[in-house]
């Protein structure tokens, strides 16, 4: 995991005073030190008040950053802080294993569950290993056998959304990514166990939405969920691939955005300052959350549970 | 599983005959630049008679070339919020729509009809290319999602031929969710073991790709269609490499199991035809 803080561009200040702070922490004068406490304080409240300010008011474009943010947690660390006894399962049992989707059984809180999750991976090593979180169709396929798995034997799934999209190559048309992501959220629809959606940094179109035809569908406070990233659509239709600002707000990606659309259940909040700075933190209060939902959902029964997820979708974008 | 309770009956409209403009003009091939007179290419169903290539079939034509005595009633457009977003780009997303309703004389890119094929009623629902790249927005999905329901509700097959550049960015999020919605639609004509025949034409691309145009009983293909999930540029952006010939293409996609035939326009309606027909011939089980 990356120790060293990550500060985006408009974080600048932020990081100033951090530096600073770093500085007068490390005097190892004991006379000086003491003068300095106080001036730490001074700053450390300065910061806390600096990311307040930027953290309570993000752009759509700066939630995009936040959203992509190399220390946000990722799945694995869902995984690590939420699941015990998490036995990974590989491969889609057609072609081969693809790490840019993790998945498997665990228990959550006692309940033995089935999370499928996106996974981007934290350095060049792993991010090559997980295909930097794009799944191929045999990823795509391998999250419809889990899931179908986890119907047989009666088992509420997790999907965790954090993926640019579904990879774009030959490979992927050739063995047919667009069937595999239809399949996938045809196979969401069928489910009859509860069936928990959370976005958790990038919902990336397709790519995303395949694991998302839940019976609840949950955003972090700073993730997004876009049916084109904000370059796609700024060289398409600005014909200009810098104007990303503009098009990350014209498209109204941020939760808080489709949480007004009906398309999100619940917004899951992040500590002032963003999932990545308080990591730990917002993993276990996305697990609250996540229980919350599952034990409300658990109620249901099985057939209730499917026509909850079609109802919920038929009636989405219809007017009221 | 019961939602049809909530659902409103679309209307059926009798198709009028409709006088299109004469095709009296020449037309140039896109593949092999060849001058054709309008009048010969309408006869020869939009396909070039010198290299066999499927030009863009507008859905009135495509209608009256599948429906029994070119005889059909339409389903009456459903109706959905208009831009629902509020959406600019460079120009206002509800001035694209004035002019492309005005330009296709259609309210959105999916229209259905009910009619009669090989004696047989089924709801066929076509796309409108020339609507904004048949991109798929909160019209087209219900559009859909109504068909759908229309065709369970008279237990016949539905046959959808697709025509699309993916999504309706413009309405964000709302266009993403209907792959779901209209993967939903699909969904029911299977809960009750009703035909759902997808066509793909060209081009078919996105999100229509990735989520109902894959999903047919039978899968179809007109010769040389494209058909996609990424698209080219962003492929050899990604991998910096050449493609190969015939990417991405219905032969293509044929070779790597994707489709079930490639049917030349000519024979499309014959082809269905025969498909409804085995379909519809099933044996009563035990006895
Ligand atoms: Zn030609």
């Amino acid at each position: 995991m990356a120790d060293k803080t990550i500060y985006l561009d408009f974080e600048e200040p932020i990081y100033k005073l951090d530096t600073k702070i770093q500085e007068l922490k490390s005097c190892c004068d004991d006379k000086l030190a003491k003068d300095f406490n106080k001036e730490i304080a001074n700053l450390e409240k300065k910061t806390q008040k600096l990311l307040e300010e930027t953290y309570t008011k993000l752009t759509p474009w700066q939630k995009v950053c936040v959203a992509r943010h190399a220390n946000r947690p990722h799945s694995i660390d869902y995984i690590n802080a939420l699941i015990e006894n998490f036995m990974p399962l590989a491969g889609d049992k057609l072609f081969g294993e693809d790490e840019a989707i993790v998945g498997g059984l665990g228990f959550f809180n006692g309940q033995a569950v089935m999370v499928i999750g996106q996974e981007k991976g934290h350095d060049l090593e792993s991010r090559i290993r997980h295909g930097f979180g794009m799944p191929k169709p045999e990823g795509y396929r391998k999250a419809k056998r889990l899931m179908e798995l986890a119907n047989h034997f009666n088992i509420p799934i997790i999907s965790l959304v954090d993926t640019a999209g579904a990879f774009p190559g030959i490979e992927g048309e050739e063995r047919g990514q667009a069937e595999a992501i239809a399949s996938c959220i045809m196979e969401g629809f069928k489910m009859e166990v509860p069936y928990i959606a959370v976005v958790i940094g990038e919902g990336g179109s397709g790519g995303a939405i395949a694991l998302a035809t839940a019976n609840r569908i949950l955003m972090l406070e700073h993730s997004i969920y876009s049916v084109i990233s904000p370059e796609g659509c700024a060289s398409i239709l600005w014909r200009d691939g810098s104007a990303v600002k503009k098009a990350a707000t014209a498209l109204h990606l941020t939760a808080q955005d489709l949480h007004k659309f009906g398309v999100v259940d619940e917004i899951i909040r992040e500590p002032l300052g963003g999932a990545h700075r308080f990591r730990d933190e917002t993993v276990k209060h996305a697990g609250d959350v996540i229980w919350k939902h599952l034990t409300e959902l658990k109620k249901l029964s099985p057939a209730d549970l499917a026509k909850d997820r079609e109802e919920k979708f038929l009636a989405m974008s219809r007017i009221a | 599983m019961n939602w049809l309770l909530d659902y409103v009956r679309p209307k059926l409209s009798v198709a009028k005959t409709e006088k299109d403009v004469p095709d009296n003009l020449w037309d140039k091939c896109p593949q092999c630049d060849a001058m054709i007179y309008g009048q010969e290419l309408a006869k020869n169903l939009y396909v070039c008679p010198h290299c066999g290539y499927h030009m863009y079939l507008r859905p009135r034509k495509r209608f009256r070339m599948l429906f029994d005595d070119e005889e059909y009633s339409y389903l009456e457009a459903p109706k959905v919020k208009e831009d629902p977003l509020n959406f600019k780009d460079t120009k206002d997303y509800r001035s694209k729509l004035k002019s492309a309703r005005e330009k296709t004389k259609f309210d959105d890119a999916f229209v259905a009809a009910f009619g009669k094929m090989g004696g047989h009623g089924v709801v066929i629902g076509v796309m409108n290319f020339n609507f904004i790249g048949g991109s798929m927005g909160l019209a087209v999905g219900e559009g859909i999602v109504q068909a759908a329901q229309f065709a369970v509700e008279r237990k016949v097959p539905l046959i959808l031929v697709t025509a699309s550049g993916g999504a309706r960015m413009q309405e964000g999020i709302l266009s993403l969710m209907q792959m779901a919605r209209t993967t939903l639609a699909v969904k029911q004509l299977k809960d009750n073991h009703l035909p759902y025949i997808a066509v793909l034409t060209n081009p078919t691309t996105g999100g229509v790709s990735a989520s109902f145009a894959m999903l047919g009983d039978i899968t179809i293909a007109e010769p040389d269609a494209l058909i996609a999930f990424a698209g080219a540029r962003v492929i050899k952006e990604t991998i910096k490499a050449d493609l190969p010939a015939g990417f991405q293409k219905a032969e293509y996609l044929k070779k790597h199991g994707m489709v079930d035939m490639i049917v030349n326009r000519h024979d499309l309606r014959e082809k269905l035809i025969t498909l409804l027909n085995l379909l519809g011939n099933t044996y009563t089980k035990g006895e």
